[in-house]
């Protein structure tokens, strides 16, 4: 898919997020929005995927760590043929395989079950590292959030990743600099990010989140560094494509009203891509 | 027509009380880990900014702050979701709070399955199970504002490690606004002689309504509130087998290990009876929010009266 039909992808992913989010009355609207530009370079443009093989095993791995972005996986993974889209309005609704958080037992292409924060990376080194055993030439993927790397595991995977040589491993963290109550400057602010990778031993990249073609350039095969993993701090701006919501911690998990249901559609149909 | 009952979340009476106390104790601080808005502590920050510790979304640092702070004299209230708390800090629980015995209270918000549609990684119907084979935890799951309350006075001045597993899902008012917290002490919230009811937390209300079900067939249900789940209150549970001869239990938590399995221990080594304990039923819950599932799962008032009724037909077999 050209440039121009990948960013035509995110947007129309961003319109059927938030019309998910707003019939089901609730969702993690900032942190999708946040996401779906990397989301849709992942599934549109890097994975080796099969959405009609979901299990194909030299398929690339791909993590949601930020598991409460879920909506906005839902929504990537039915618009790349992995679900249903008519699945979609079922969202949180008694029953339905789609609740709050990915479960890979309901959710073709779904890798591992997320949402306590932490989780994604320990596992992706495990993937990698299992790549690497049977000389397997598939890539793994994680997304995480910046407010989630305050969580110790993923430092623990940091090292272990460097210490095992896990070229076949990225990391995107989803640069957003708000987490669920405050900004991260105002909690533990973890900066330097990518500074502290490459100090754990990574190859870091610093990109912007919403430039599809940069995101598509960070997690080319071609720009791995040999034997290193990698560490792609993605900045971001959270609620981005709706003018009301963007960088405002609010919307990390509030649910448009009718009235700014309209005005986000509005937003999102007239941008220009 | 009766008029539904108000509808209250305990957190409101948890955080009005804290503040309460930390305005005449100064010893009083709280942890939290980014979550000032679930864990309604945005008052507490206002008031007494220095004392809210944010340290980020860390549950392990967190409860290893916890009990720093305790060690250099402070009461700390540590305050995250349920299942975060007890899920992710279950080694620093053990070793850093009861095997250390520090003064730490673990405070458990919007356990159960609060979290509903947010799916079973965020419900915390294990805690029970993980927390009372901890020795030297007290074990706390009040039924409404009174008693959260309360509870919160006895944490403060409680010498010692106390878990509050608190709830979101509203809930009536049970007990009078002057009602007294005494640790592993059952309240009789309703007197019965057919079979006994005990529960805890978002149960109580359900249990009573259940047994006013029973009531109509001519049962008389008596209703434990079994706030502490640990130390439980023993002579209690010997006293209901003994007097009522059937037992039925209700907890927002899977069926094993928890309050239901408390009760059991002491019902199988002192005085067997017919006993149906009602929960989770050993599995992950489908989607849905806590009320659904607490109805899907026997525990609507109709639910609890089925269980009932079928029991005291065993104990009369
Ligand atoms: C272990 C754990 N602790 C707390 C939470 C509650 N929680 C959900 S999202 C969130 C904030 C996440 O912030 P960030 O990682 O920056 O995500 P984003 O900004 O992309 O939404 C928190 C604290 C959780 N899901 N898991
Ligand atoms: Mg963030």
């Amino acid at each position: 898919m050209d440039l121009k039909g990948l960013r035509d992808t995110a947007r129309k992913i961003r319109l059927l997020d938030l019309e998910t989010v707003y019939n089901a009355g609730a969702g993690h609207i900032g942190g999708e929005m946040s996401a779906i530009d990397i989301l849709t370079t992942l599934y549109f443009h890097t994975l080796n995927i099969k959405p009609e093989q979901p299990d194909y095993p030299l398929r690339d791995r791909f993590v949601l760590s930020k598991g409460h972005t879920a909506c906005a996986l839902y929504v990537t993974l039915a618009t790349r043929g992995f679900i249903d889209q008519a699945l979609l309005p079922s969202f949180l609704q008694p029953n339905s395989t789609l609740n709050g958080h990915p479960n890979r037992v309901k959710v073709p292409g779904v890798e591992t079950n997320t949402g306590p924060l932490g989780h994604g990376l320990p596992v992706a080194v495990g993937m990698a590292k299992a790549a690497k055993l049977s000389t397997e030439d598939w890539r793994v993927f994680v997304l995480c959030g910046d407010g989630e790397l305050q969580e110790g595991s993923n430092w623990e995977a940091a090292m272990a990743a460097a210490q095992f040589k896990l070229d076949n491993l990225t990391l995107i963290v989803d640069h957003n600099r708000l987490q669920q109550g405050a900004r991260l400057e105002d909690t533990n602010s973890l900066a330097p990010i990518a500074d502290k990778f490459a100090a754990f031993g990574w190859s870091t990249t610093e990109i912007d989140g919403h430039n599809i073609e940069d995101i598509a350039n960070a997690l080319d095969t071609k720009t791995v560094s040999k034997h290193q993993p990698t560490c792609v701090v993605a900045n971001t701006s959270k609620g981005c494509g709706i003018s009301f919501m963007q960088d405002r911690v609010e919307w990390h998990h509030k649910v448009p009203n009718k009235e700014q249901y309209e005005q986000a559609r509005k937003e999102l149909e007239g941008a220009a891509i | 027509m009766k008029q539904p009952p108000a509808l209250h979340d305990c957190r409101d009476a948890f955080v009005s009380t804290l503040e309460k106390l930390a305005q005449s104790n100064n010893n009083i601080v709280a942890v939290c880990n980014d979550s000032v808005g679930s864990s309604k502590l945005a008052g507490f920050s206002d008031k007494f900014p220095e004392r809210l510790i944010n340290v980020g979304i860390a549950e392990q640092n967190m409860v290893g702050v916890g009990a720093g702070l305790a060690n250099g004299g402070k009461i700390p209230f540590v305050c995250a979701a349920s299942c975060f708390l007890t899920g992710r800090a279950l080694e620093q629980i053990k070793a850093d709070i009861a095997y250390s015995q520090t003064n730490v209270k673990l405070c458990g918000i919007s356990a159960g399955m609060a979290y509903g549609e947010l799916g079973p990684t965020h419900h915390s119907i294990e805690d029970f199970a993980w927390i009372r084979v901890l020795p030297g935890i007290v074990v706390i799951a009040p039924a409404d504002p009174a008693e959260t309350s309360a509870a919160v006075k006895f944490a403060a001045n409680h010498p010692g490690p106390v878990f509050l597993r608190l709830s979101r899902v509203g809930v009536p008012d049970i007990f009078e606004s002057t009602h007294r917290f005494e640790m592993g002490k059952a309240a009789c919230v309703r007197e019965g002689s057919d079979i006994t009811i005990i529960a805890n937390g978002t149960l109580t209300h359900r249990a009573l309504d259940g047994a006013e079900l029973l009531a109509q067939h001519g049962i008389e249900a008596r209703v434990l509130n079994m706030a502490t789940v640990s130390p439980i209150d023993s002579s209690a549970i010997i006293n209901a087998a003994k007097n009522t001869g059937a037992i039925l239990t209700c907890e927002e938590h899977s069926v094993h290990a928890g309050l239901g399995s408390a009760v059991a221990e002491i019902v199988v080594q002192n005085c067997p009876v017919p006993m149906k304990i009602l929960g989770v039923p050993g599995i992950f819950a489908p989607t849905g929010s806590a009320n659904f599932l607490l109805d899907e799962f026997g525990m609507s008032a109709e639910g609890i009266n089925d269980a009932g009724r079928k029991l005291v037909d065993k104990k009369r077999v």
